[in-house]
């Protein structure tokens, strides 16, 4: 990290690793290799993104009915503020970084990240703040404040639930940190000599919109924890009513970071469907430069419409219009990218394969949280459903429609280059239809239960509610199932699955230059970019072989 | 792949030539009727019964048809290109390099652009009809801190206007049912705690754990919690504000539909949080004044009521 040294030099290894086959016991050690790293990340929150599952569906199943009658009340607050922090900081956020880490140096042509050491420390930041988080169960004070843990609320309910939650996420916090500096450094300074900032594949700008959202907004956060845990071990009162502390302080601090966490969650998928859509359409993306800022702007205007939540906390009135205006101007470059993709695929030749109808499907139900999203923006309707189903349906269209949909997406369609293996199209599409069924059937209901009075985190609801809840408890069993197609599928086909060869997609994308899955150095010599990244139907055939020039540069990081 | 075919015949190329304008066109229209038939005739809003309601109601009738276009548009484009533009089996060309067009993207960046001004333009007047930046009666009553105002019903004067409404700029004034007729607002003081609201009459000391408001009547409350964060929510007046320890905070609106609706606590505020309900009961003034006169003749009671209707909730 001190002394890059800039040298040419015949190939050397710059890895800790210097054996050149890869040994399984990596992928359970301290590997600095970016390709082990990306994939631990992507393993590990699969693993969480089932515990959380496992958790939305024993909400689900308490909401069947309107009376408590499953869990205790108590347990089910611990459910569903474990379900949307495992949701939000152990699955989508980790998997963003798992893609990123996997792909980026692959797409830009670089060997690795540009602090391997410190990738490292990041991801291994993630297993024990989970196995912390969820070991609250055990000690049977779980934290039940909700994922927003609002004082004085999260100081009256159990301590060490509390405590635990904050060092928890202190540490996921911590860990995104470090991920977004390596991501920035690693894409400004890591391309290829002959790749410009144009020649970029559009992931690539969505992380790097994405790291500086997180290097911006993260440490806010971990601010507004470090007060609470003050106010809640030492007896403090930054945000404690009692002493004269105020709460809606943290409720400003926590969602200056926790508004763009949502943009965190989904740029990353932008990234990939941009790379998806085109390779499968055959057609180059339309508007690249206006997708590639888009992505900026949203990091922007990210940061300042977080009072958005705040709506009916007793904000001055010129303040929420302000907040409306920005949060109703994200609509303009997310609809630019929304146009641009369906662009993409006009008058394309579509393969229709699994990574596709995810694709599709993305396109198709991120759309209606994205509207939903300008509906809350407008004041006076946020007032009516704020805290309501309707905000909880929105957030999943974004989340689970948006970014896990994204997550399938990028998994059918990278796992060749990851493992050098297809995945089963038939199961993949099985996959796909439960999902869009069970999704939509979870969700869409939703909306209606919030505006017609049903508020969220309840346990228990008035009983004219209860036909709804029903069609979402039985759809979000649909999506439970719809898990198993998926890990059967991935599990077997890495196994035993049909040989992928280096590109089977035709992508014209550095990662699908090399092999697959790629050598530990990624590539034996720099690579030179004989097209840009989307130049379909130019009459380049994509070559499966490496275009090669000189030897790498060598970088030496001598600290990190 | 192949084990997923459909094979489809597609019913444009086929079909009788009718030029494609018409047929945008016909599509066109077709899809605006929808989601202007759609916009008045949703059902997705319970009754209205603040004249508030009617403004915010108003407001997302105008936003679901807008939406409803939209996302009609782009789910009609995106399963129609799937179809229409899937892969013939052996075709292992690639499709047309077109790398953009200025024009249309300038278009989808403006179109929106419209849009969420126009939307944003209508929630600021109906935000300033429901009283959001009504500066009158902003200061009173500073507990910890100052006041934060969600002020409701600006539109008061226009309601009533046979009452002269200084009062409004006059904070705290004694207005009682028994001196003034009409009086332009009626103050209840509501205190929220785990798993309870008390609405407390400051002009008649009478406390009860629902409320009662008589039809037409310009009503403020101030609302302060005692523990943690409420939020004081009834959907059939479309208002929320939350209640938070500390501070107060008010709310002003004009129930406008007798009848009996749900006040729910709309803020996560411990494992009870689901039955923190009460009724907010809109009458007439003579049986609003009924219901206090029986009030009073009890009202010490009435506190311990309040508290002991909720802990028959809790079991």
């Amino acid at each position: 990290m001190t002394s890059a040294q800039l040298q040419e030099v015949e190939h050397i290894p710059n890895h800790a690793e210097s054996s050149s086959e890869r040994h399984w016991r990596d992928y359970f050690g301290f590997s600095t290799d970016h390709k082990v790293i990306g994939l631990q990340y992507l393993v590990t929150s699969f693993v969480f993104y089932c515990i959380g599952g496992v958790m939305a569906d024993l909400v689900r199943t308490e909401l069947r009915t309107p009376d408590v009658d499953f869990v205790t009340p108590e347990v089910y607050n611990s459910l569903f503020t474990l379900h949307a922090t495992i949701m939000i900081f152990l699955w989508i956020v980790p998997a963003g970084a798992g893609f990123a880490n996997y792909l980026v140096p692959l797409m830009i042509g670089a060997r690795d990240m540009a602090f391997p050491r410190l990738n490292a420390v990041a991801f291994w930041m993630i297993p024990p703040a989970g196995l912390l988080l969820i070991s609250s169960l055990v000690v049977g004070d779980a934290p039940d404040a909700g994922w927003t843990s609002y004082p004085p609320l999260s100081l009256v309910t159990g301590e060490v639930g509390e405590a635990i939650w904050i060092i928890s996420l202190l540490l996921l916090g911590t860990s995104s940190i470090l991920g977004a500096i390596n991501f920035l450094v690693t894409i400004l300074k890591m391309r290829v000599p002959s790749m410009g900032i144009y020649q970029m594949p559009l992931f690539c700008w969505a992380m790097l919109s994405t790291s500086a959202l997180i290097l911006i907004s993260t440490p806010v956060l971990a601010g507004a924890l470090i007060l609470l845990a003050f106010d809640l071990i030492a007896g403090t009162s930054f945000f404690n009513p009692t002493g004269g502390g105020d709460p809606v302080v943290y409720q400003h601090m926590f969602w200056f970071y926790s508004h763009p966490a949502v943009y965190i969650m989904i740029l990353p998928f932008f990234g990939a469907i941009s790379e998806i859509i085109p390779v499968h359409s055959r057609k180059p993306i339309f508007g690249y430069k206006a997708i590639a800022y888009s992505s900026l702007i949203i990091s922007f205007l990210g940061l300042i419409v977080w009072a958005h939540h705040m709506f009916t906390s007793g904000i001055p009135g010129w303040l929420r219009m302000f907040f409306m205006i920005t949060t109703m101007i994200i609509a303009v470059p997310t609809g630019i990218k929304i146009f641009s993709w369906l662009a993409t695929m006009w008058g394309g030749k579509i393969r229709l394969n699994s990574p596709m109808l995810f694709a599709i499907g993305f396109v198709g139900t991120f759309v209606i949280g994205g509207i939903s999203g300008v509906m809350l923006a407008a004041v006076p309707f946020d007032i009516h459903v704020h805290d309501t189903y309707f905000v909880v349906a929105h957030l999943h269209y974004v989340l689970f429609g948006g970014s896990v949909l994204g997550i399938f997406s990028a998994i059918y369609h990278w796992f060749p280059k990851m493992t050098g293996r297809k995945m089963n199209e038939f199961w993949g599409k099985v996959h796909f239809v439960l999902t869009i069924i069970g999704l939509n059937m979870t969700f869409l209901p939703m909306h209606k239960l919030g505006m017609m009075g049903m508020n969220r985190r309840i346990a228990q609801y008035d009983p004219k509610f209860t036909t709804l809840n029903e069609i979402c408890t039985y759809g979000s069993y649909i999506l439970a199932v719809s898990t198993l197609p998926f890990i059967i599928n991935a599990i077997w086909s890495w196994l035993y699955g049909e040989k992928a060869g280096n590109n089977p997609w035709q992508g014209l994308t550095l990662e699908w230059q090399t092999t697959s899955p790629p050598a530990i150095e990624n590539f034996d010599k720099l690579p030179v970019l004989s097209s840009g990244p989307y130049d379909y139907g130019m009459g380049k055939q994509a070559n499966t072989e490496t275009v090669l020039g000189e030897t790498y540069p060598q970088i030496e990081s001598s600290t990190v | 792949m192949d084990s997923f075919a459909i094979s489809l015949v597609n019913p444009f190329k086929s079909a009788v030539k009718i030029p494609s304008s018409i047929w945008t066109l016909l599509i066109g229209i077709v899809l605006t009727l929808i989601c202007l038939w759609y916009g008045q005739n949703h059902g997705l809003l319970p009754t209205a019964a603040s004249d508030e309601a009617n403004f915010v109601d108003g407001l997302f009738n105008a936003m679901i048809t807008v939406s409803l276009g939209i996302f009609l548009l782009v789910e009609s484009v995106l399963i129609y290109s799937a179809f229409r533009y899937r892969r013939q089996a052996g075709d292992h060309e690639d499709g047309p390099h077109i790398e953009g067009n200025v024009p249309l993207e300038i278009l989808w960046t403006i179109i929106p652009t419209i849009i969420v001004i126009g939307i944003s333009v209508y929630s600021f007047e109906v935000y300033n009809e429901i009283g959001g930046f009504s500066v009158h009666g902003g200061h009173e009553m500073p507990m910890a801190h100052k006041p934060m105002e969600m002020k409701g019903a600006a539109m008061a004067a226009t309601m009533l206007a046979d009452i002269p409404t200084s009062n409004n700029d006059a904070p705290n004034t004694e207005v009682t049912p028994q001196t003034a007729e009409k009086p332009s607002e009626l103050i209840v003081n509501v205190a929220a705690l785990q798993y309870a609201w008390i609405f407390t009459y400051p002009d008649t000391e009478v406390s009860s754990g629902e409320l009662h408001v008589p039809i037409g009547q310009e009503l403020k409350l101030n609302l302060t919690a005692s523990d943690v964060i409420h939020a004081f929510w009834v959907p059939e007046f479309r208002l929320k504000q939350d209640v938070i320890p500390g501070r107060e905070t008010t709310l002003r609106f004009t129930p406008r539909k007798a009848g009996s609706y749900t006040v729910i606590c709309a803020e996560l505020c411990g494992p009870y949080h689901g039955v923190m309900r009460t009724q907010v009961i809109v009458e007439s003034q003579a049986d609003f004044d009924k219901w206090i006169q029986e009030q009073l003749v009890a009202s010490t009671e009435n506190l311990h009521q309040a508290v002991a209707l909720n802990s028959t909730h809790l079991s």
